[in-house]
C-alpha cells in the first residue's frame, strides 16, 4: 500500500500549517517568504504528482494507488484514482503553482492568502481521490470555506454579497447531498465508494404523496446529488452565483474557481449519478441534456451583451460547462470522453482567460470593457496571448477547446439530434461574443489617455502563460494523450450503465437503433 | 517530400512571426517567401510525377475515442495534387508581390513593424489551407477549414486600427461559423452512420447511405441527401454562396494581396473542393446535388447583378469571385466534378491576376479604390493594363467557338475553356434553370469586367489630378507575379482542357477513374448512371454558342455605356432609381440580416440577462433567502471582523492534522 495519494493530497495542507505556525511578522520580507514558500510547496506537490501519472496504468479500469485505513467511528479513510479522476488530480496540481504565481501582486494579508490557496489545493485534490462517502463529503464541503474566504476577504467591492450568494447556493445543494448519502449508507450498509459502484440501488417505482416516482429510490438519490452538482457546475438555471463570484473574486480566486472547482460537479456526475444511479440517470438524462443545450445558448447570448470582462468570461464558462453535462448524459464513449476532455481543456483555457483579465486589471484596476481599446498598440505580446486563448475558447481545431466540444456534440448527436443542433449553434455564438470582446479590448486605435502608458506583460506573467499555451496546444494537436488514459475507464463506466439500463428496460431500443431506421 | 510541402509554410510562419526580431524584418520576409517557393517547386514536382494511385501518409494520431480513430494524415491523389499547385503557386507569387505592395504602407507610422507579421499570417494561412486539401479525414479537414478561417480573420483585420477592418474580420469569422455549424453536423451524422470519418471508409459506405434513413430534427431523411446538404451548408459559408456570402465583399478591407490569395484563388474555393472530394457521397445524393446546382447557379447570377453597379474596384472583383464560385458549384452539382476543379484551377490564375493587377492600380493611384476617380491609365501603367486585359479576356471567356473540332482543344483564354464546359455540363444535366442563369450571368460577367477595364484604363482622367500625375508602374517584384499569372490566364485552359473535361480517356486516366471503380477508388467518383460528360460532349450548336453570344452582348453593352456614350449610365440609374439602389445596396442583405439576427440576438441577450438572470432567477433565490437575511448580516459582520476567518481555519487545519496523523500511523502498520 503506497502513501502516494495521501502525500499529494496533504503536502499543501502541511505547507499551510507550517506557514500558519512558523511565519511571523507582517512586513514585506514575510510576505515575500510566504509567497515563495507557497510556490515551492505547490511545485513540490506537482512534482510528486507526476509520479502518479507515471505509475498509472490506463488499461486497469479499477481503482489504483488505493489506500484503505480504519478511521474514527468505524469509518474508513480510503483513497484511490481511476481513469475518471486521475487527470483531475493532475490538473489541480499543475495549475496551483501558476495560480500562486498569479497572486504575486496581492499585498494585503499575504500569509493568510497563501494559506487559503494551499488549504484549497489539498481539499480539491481530496475530492478527486476520496473513495469513501464521508471523506468525499468532507473534502467537497470543506473546499467551500477557503474559496468563500478568498472571495469574502480579498475580493472586490461587493465581495460580501458575492461570497454569500456563492455559499448559499452551494450549501443548499450540500444539505440534500448529505441526506442522500445517509440514505445510501442505510440501504447499502457501507460508505465505501467502490462497493457502492457495484451496489444496485432499488429502482422500483413507488408512490409518494400520490405521485408515482419512476426509478424509485434511485431517482430521489439522483435528484439530491443533482442539486449539489448542478450548482457546482454550474448548470442553467442555478448558475447566477458564478458571474457574481467571479467578478468579485481576486484573479487567482477566479482561476481556481473556473479551472478546478467547477470540475467537482462534473466529476460528481460521473462518479455518483452515472456510476451509482444508472437507471435514474437514464430516466432523467433528457432533462439534463436539454438543460445543457439551453444553458449553452442562453448564457452565450447573455455573454454577448456583458460590459464587464470577467462576467463575460464567467458566462462563457457556464456555456462551456453545458457541453460537459451534455456529454456526460449522452452516456456514450464520445460524449463522456469529450466531457472529461472539455473539463480539462476548460481548466487551462478559462484559467488563462481570467489571468488575461488579471494582467490588465493589475495595471488599470478596472474590468469594464469600455475602459479599454487598442491595447495591441502598446501590448503586442499580450495581444498574441489573448488572441490565442480567445481562439481556444471558441473551440478552434488545433487547440484543446475544439476536442471537447467536438466529441460531446458527436456523442449527443447519436442520442438526440435536436439537442445536438441547438448546442452546436453555440459555436456561432461563442465566436461572436469572444471576438467582440477582443475587438473592444485589444484592437482598434489607442485613444484613451489612461492607456497611453500601459506596459506589456512582464517576465513573470509570460512564464505563467507559457505552460498554459503549451498544454492548450499539446492537447489540441495530440488529444490521444488524454483519451488513452481516460478511455478504458470511460468504457467500463458506459458498459456498466448500458448493462444496468438494458436489464431494467429490456424492451427499450437504444437511441441509436431508433434513429437509424 | 509531401511533409516538406505541408510544413515549410508553417515553419516560415513561426520563424517570421516569432523570430523576426532576431533575424530582422528582411530576414523574415526572405525566410517565409523562400520556404513558400520551395513548397511550390515540390508541389509541381509532385503534380507532374503523380501516377494516379492514391497514397496515404500517416503523421500522428489525432482524436481517438472509442470507435472514432483519426490521424493527422496526408492523402495524396489527383485532387490533392491539383490543390497543391494552386495553393502553393499563388501563395508563393503573392508572397513575392507583397514585397513591393507592402513596402510602404500609409496605415502605419514608420516605427511600427508590420511586414513580418503580414508574411507570417500569409504563411500560416498557406499551412492551414494545405492541411485542408491534404487531409485524409473530415476532422483534419475541419482543422484546416477553421484554420484558414482564423488566418482570414487575422488578415482582414490586419489594419487593426481601422474599425471597419475589425468589423469585417469578425463578420467573416462568424458567418463562416454558421457554415461550420452545418459542416460539423454533417460530420456527426457521417460518424453516426458509418462509424468513421476517414474518407476511405465513408466512401465505401456511400452506397449504403443512399438506402438508409435517419431521424434528424423533426423528420426522417435519406441519409446521403441529408449529409450532402449539411456539408454543402459548410461549403457555402466558406465559399460565400448565396445567403452566406455577405462576408466576402467586406473582406476586401484586408490588404489586396490577401484578397488575391485568400478571397479569390484559394480559401474561398475550399467549399468547391469539399463537394468534389465528397463526390462519392454526392453521386448517391441526387437531391443534395440538385440543391448544390441551384444554389450555385443562383449565386452566380445574383452576385453578377450586384457586380454590375459597384464602384470600388476591389468590390467588383469580390462579387465577381462570388459569382465564379457559383459556376464551380453548379458544375459540381451537375455531376461534372472534373469541370468544377478545372474552373477552380483556371479561376485561381485569372482571378489572382485580376486582384493583383487591381493592387498595382491602387498602388499607382495612391490607395484610391473608387473607379470613378480612375480613367486613362493604360498609358501610365501599360504592363498592368495588359495583364489586366488578359485576366479580363480570361474571365469573360474569349476564344474561338468550335475551334475544338479542328484542333482537339478549344483555342481561347482560360475561362473560355472552363466556363463553357460548365455551361455545357449544366445543360447536359438537364437543369434548364441552371443553364439559363449561368448564360445570363456570363453576359453580366462580361459587362462588369469590361466596365472595370473601361473605367480604369480608358476615357479621360478623373478624380484627383495629383494622383494621376504621379501614377507610375509598380516595381518588378510586383510585375513578375503578374506575368506568371498572366501566362496561366492565357494558357491554363488549353493545356488542361482534355485532362479535366475534353477527352474521356485522358480524363479517366488523369483522375484514375477506372472502368468499374468503386466509390473512393479514384480521386473523384462518377456513378455508372452519370452520363453528363458524354451528353455535354454532344451538346447542340446553340448550347455551345450561347455563352459566347452572352459574352459579346455584355461586352457590347459595356462599350456603349462607358466608351461610346459615357453619360448613359447616369441617366439609366436615374431612370431606374429603385432597381439601381437595390443593386448598389447588394439586395439589402446586410440590412435584412441585421434586422433578423444581429439586433434580436443582442436584445434577447439583454432580456435574458436583466430579466431572466436578474429578476426571475435571482429574484426567487433572494425571496427564499429573505427569511434568513438577518442571520446572514450578522455572519457577514463577523467575517469582516476576522472571527470567521480564524474559526474556519482552525477547522480546516484540524482536519488536516487529523488526517496527517492517520496517514503516518496507518502507514506504519
Amino acid at each position: 500500500m503506497s502513501n502516494l495519494l495521501s502525500l499529494i493530497t496533504f503536502i499543501p495542507l502541511v505547507g499551510a500549517a507550517i506557514l500558519a505556525l512558523f511565519l511571523r511578522g507582517g512586513d514585506a520580507a514575510a510576505a515575500r517568504n510566504a509567497r515563495w514558500f507557497a510556490l515551492a510547496v505547490s511545485v513540490i506537490t506537482f512534482l510528486v504528482s507526476l509520479k502518479l501519472l507515471w505509475g498509472f496504468n490506463p488499461a486497469d479500469t479499477g481503482f489504483q494507488f488505493v489506500e484503505d485505513r480504519p478511521w474514527i467511528l468505524g469509518l474508513h479513510y480510503k483513497m484511490g484514482v481511476d481513469g475518471l479522476s486521475v487527470l483531475f488530480v493532475m490538473l489541480t496540481t499543475a495549475l496551483m503553482p501558476l495560480t500562486i504565481g498569479a497572486c504575486w501582486s496581492v499585498e494585503t494579508r499575504v500569509k493568510e492568502y497563501m494559506i487559503a490557496f494551499l488549504a484549497l489545493e489539498s481539499l480539491m485534490i481530496g475530492v478527486f481521490t476520496a473513495l469513501d462517502l464521508v471523506l468525499f463529503y468532507v473534502f467537497f464541503e470543506a473546499g467551500l470555506i477557503p474559496m468563500f474566504l478568498i472571495i469574502g476577504i480579498w475580493g472586490g467591492k461587493r465581495r460580501i454579497y458575492a461570497a454569500f450568494k456563492f455559499f448559499l447556493y452551494t450549501f443548499l445543494g450540500s444539505v440534500l447531498m448529505l441526506v442522500a448519502m445517509i440514505t445510501m449508507y442505510v440501504q447499502a450498509g457501507t460508505t465505501d465508494i467502490p462497493t457502492l459502484l457495484q451496489f444496485h440501488f432499488s429502482a422500483g417505482p413507488f408512490h409518494l404523496l400520490g405521485w408515482q416516482i419512476a426509478g424509485g429510490v434511485q431517482t430521489l438519490l439522483w435528484l439530491a446529488f443533482f442539486a449539489s452538482f448542478a450548482v457546482k457546475m454550474p448548470m442553467w438555471p442555478v448558475h447566477t452565483w458564478l458571474p457574481d463570484a467571479h467578478v468579485e473574486a481576486p484573479t487567482a480566486g477566479s482561476v481556481v474557481l473556473a479551472a478546478i472547482l467547477l470540475k467537482m460537479g462534473g466529476y460528481g456526475f460521473l462518479r455518483f449519478s452515472i456510476g451509482m444511479f444508472p437507471i435514474a440517470s437514464h430516466l432523467l438524462a433528457p432533462l439534463v441534456v436539454w438543460m445543457s443545450a439551453i444553458a449553452i445558448v442562453y448564457t452565450s447570448l447573455v455573454a454577448l451583451v456583458q460590459e464587464d470582462m470577467k462576467k463575460l468570461i464567467a458566462y462563457s464558462s457556464v456555456a462551456h460547462m453545458g457541453y460537459v453535462t451534455m456529454g456526460i448524459f449522452a452516456v456514450n464513449q464520445q460524449g463522456v470522453d469529450g466531457a472529461i476532455f472539455q473539463m480539462l481543456s476548460h481548466g487551462f483555457v478559462s484559467g488563462a482567460l481570467f489571468l488575461c483579465v488579471g494582467v490588465i486589471y493589475d495595471r488599470m484596476h478596472t474590468r469594464e470593457i469600455a475602459a479599454y481599446g487598442g491595447l495591441v498598440n502598446r501590448m503586442p505580446a499580450y495581444a498574441v496571448v489573448f488572441m490565442f486563448f480567445t481562439m481556444a475558447n471558441v473551440g478552434l481545431p488545433g487547440t484543446s477547446g475544439f476536442v471537447g466540444e467536438f466529441l460531446t456534440l458527436m456523442g449527443i448527436f447519436q442520442v438526440n439530434t435536436w439537442v445536438a443542433a441547438v448546442a452546436a449553434s453555440g459555436v456561432i455564438l461563442s465566436a461572436s461574443y469572444a471576438l467582440y470582446l477582443y475587438r473592444r479590448v485589444v484592437v482598434g486605435d489607442l485613444v484613451k489617455e489612461a492607456l497611453k502608458s500601459i506596459t506589456d506583460m512582464n517576465l513573470r506573467e509570460k512564464v505563467i502563460f507559457a505552460p498554459l499555451v503549451a498544454m492548450t496546444l499539446l492537447l489540441g494537436v495530440y488529444p490521444s494523450a488524454v483519451t488513452d488514459i481516460i478511455g478504458p475507464s470511460v468504457k467500463a463506466l458506459v458498459t456498466h450503465y448500458d448493462t444496468q439500463v438494458a436489464a431494467a428496460f429490456p424492451t427499450t431500443k437504444t437511441a441509436t437503433q431508433l434513429a437509424k431506421n | 517530400m509531401e511533409q516538406i510541402i505541408l510544413f515549410a509554410p508553417l515553419v516560415g510562419a513561426l520563424i517570421g512571426g516569432f523570430g523576426w526580431k532576431l533575424i530582422g524584418e528582411k530576414g523574415a520576409l526572405l525566410v517565409t517567401t523562400g520556404l513558400l517557393f520551395l513548397a511550390a517547386l515540390l508541389s509541381w514536382v509532385t503534380f507532374l510525377t503523380f501516377d494516379g494511385t492514391t497514397r496515404h501518409i500517416e503523421i500522428l494520431r489525432f482524436i481517438s475515442s472509442g470507435s472514432l480513430d483519426t490521424y493527422w494524415a496526408f492523402r495524396l491523389d489527383r485532387l490533392t495534387s491539383i490543390m497543391l499547385i494552386v495553393v502553393t503557386t499563388v501563395s508563393a507569387l503573392v508572397h513575392l508581390y507583397s514585397w513591393g505592395y507592402m513596402a510602404h504602407d500609409e496605415n502605419w507610422t514608420h516605427d511600427e513593424p508590420y511586414k513580418a507579421r503580414f508574411f507570417a499570417y500569409l504563411s500560416f494561412f498557406t499551412f492551414a489551407m494545405l492541411a485542408l486539401v491534404t487531409s485524409d479525414n473530415l476532422v483534419q479537414m475541419f482543422f484546416g477549414w477553421e484554420g484558414v478561417g482564423v488566418a482570414s480573420y487575422l488578415l482582414i483585420g490586419f489594419y487593426y486600427k481601422k474599425p471597419s477592418a475589425n468589423a469585417a474580420a469578425i463578420k467573416a469569422f462568424v458567418v463562416n461559423r454558421v457554415g461550420d455549424f452545418g459542416f460539423a453536423l454533417g460530420i456527426f451524422a457521417l460518424f453516426f452512420l458509418t462509424d468513421s470519418i476517414s474518407f476511405d471508409t465513408v466512401f465505401h459506405h456511400a452506397p449504403d447511405l443512399a438506402k438508409t434513413n435517419i431521424t434528424f430534427l423533426w423528420t426522417q431523411w435519406n441519409a446521403a441527401n441529408l449529409i450532402g446538404v449539411l456539408l454543402f451548408v459548410g461549403a457555402s459559408g466558406k465559399s460565400a454562396q448565396l445567403f452566406l456570402h455577405t462576408w466576402l465583399p467586406d473582406a476586401m478591407e484586408g490588404p489586396t494581396p490577401v484578397s488575391a490569395l485568400i478571397h479569390a484563388a484559394t480559401m474561398v474555393t475550399a467549399g468547391v473542393f469539399l463537394v468534389c472530394r465528397m463526390s462519392p457521397l454526392y453521386e448517391f445524393a441526387p437531391a443534395a446535388k440538385e440543391l448544390v446546382l441551384v444554389m450555385g447557379a443562383s449565386t452566380a447570377c445574383f452576385a453578377a447583378t450586384v457586380g454590375l453597379v459597384q464602384n470600388d474596384i476591389k468590390r467588383v472583383i469580390a462579387y465577381s469571385t462570388c459569382s465564379q464560385l457559383g459556376y464551380m458549384f453548379a458544375a459540381a452539382g451537375a455531376g461534372v466534378y472534373g469541370v468544377a476543379m478545372f474552373h477552380l484551377l483556371t479561376h485561381a490564375a485569372f482571378k489572382a491576376l485580376l486582384f493583383l493587377c487591381a493592387g498595382s492600380v491602387i498602388t499607382a493611384m495612391h490607395h484610391e479604390q473608387d473607379m470613378r476617380n480612375y480613367g486613362g491609365l493604360r498609358k501610365k501603367i501599360p504592363f498592368t493594363f495588359w495583364m489586366m486585359m488578359f485576366g479580363t479576356l480570361a474571365i469573360t471567356g474569349v476564344g474561338i467557338p468550335f475551334s475544338k473540332d479542328f484542333f482537339g482543344i478549344p483555342i481561347g483564354f482560360a475561362g473560355f475553356d472552363s466556363k463553357d464546359a460548365i455551361i455545357e455540363g449544366t445543360w447536359a444535366s438537364g437543369s434548364m434553370y441552371g443553364f439559363w442563369l449561368l448564360v445570363i450571368a456570363a453576359a453580366f460577367t462580361a459587362f462588369y469586367s469590361w466596365r472595370l477595364i473601361f473605367m480604369t484604363f480608358y476615357g479621360p482622367e478623373k478624380g484627383d489630378h495629383h494622383a494621376h500625375e504621379h501614377a507610375k508602374e509598380s516595381p518588378l517584384v510586383m510585375l513578375i507575379p503578374l506575368g506568371v499569372l498572366g501566362f496561366g490566364a492565357v494558357f491554363a485552359g488549353m493545356i488542361w482542357y482534355n485532362s479535366f473535361f475534353g477527352n474521356e480517356a485522358i480524363m479517366s486516366h488523369f483522375f484514375a477513374l477506372g472502368e468499374h471503380a468503386a466509390p473512393g477508388q479514384g480521386a473523384i467518383f462518377i456513378a455508372p448512371s452519370n452520363h453528363v460528360i458524354e451528353t455535354a460532349h454532344h451538346a447542340p450548336v446553340w448550347v455551345g454558342l450561347s455563352p459566347f453570344v452572352a459574352m459579346l452582348l455584355g461586352f457590347g453593352a459595356a462599350w456603349v455605356m462607358y466608351i461610346a456614350k459615357p453619360d448613359l449610365p447616369a441617366r439609366m440609374a436615374a431612370a431606374n432609381r429603385p432597381l439601381y439602389e437595390f443593386l448598389l445596396n447588394k439586395w439589402y442583405f446586410d440590412e435584412i440580416y441585421g434586422f433578423l439576427f444581429v439586433r434580436p440576438a443582442m436584445a434577447l441577450g439583454r432580456l435574458l440577462w436583466k430579466q431572466g438572470d436578474g429578476e426571475v432567477i435571482d429574484g426567487s433565490i433572494n425571496g427564499v433567502a429573505m427569511g434568513i437575511v438577518p442571520w446572514f448580516t450578522r455572519l457577514a459582520g463577523r467575517a469582516q471582523s476576522g472571527y470567521l476567518f480564524h474559526y474556519a481555519f482552525a477547522m480546516v487545519i484540524g482536519i488536516g492534522v487529523l488526517m496527517t496523523w492517520m496517514t503516518l500511523t496507518g502507514g506504519a502498520h
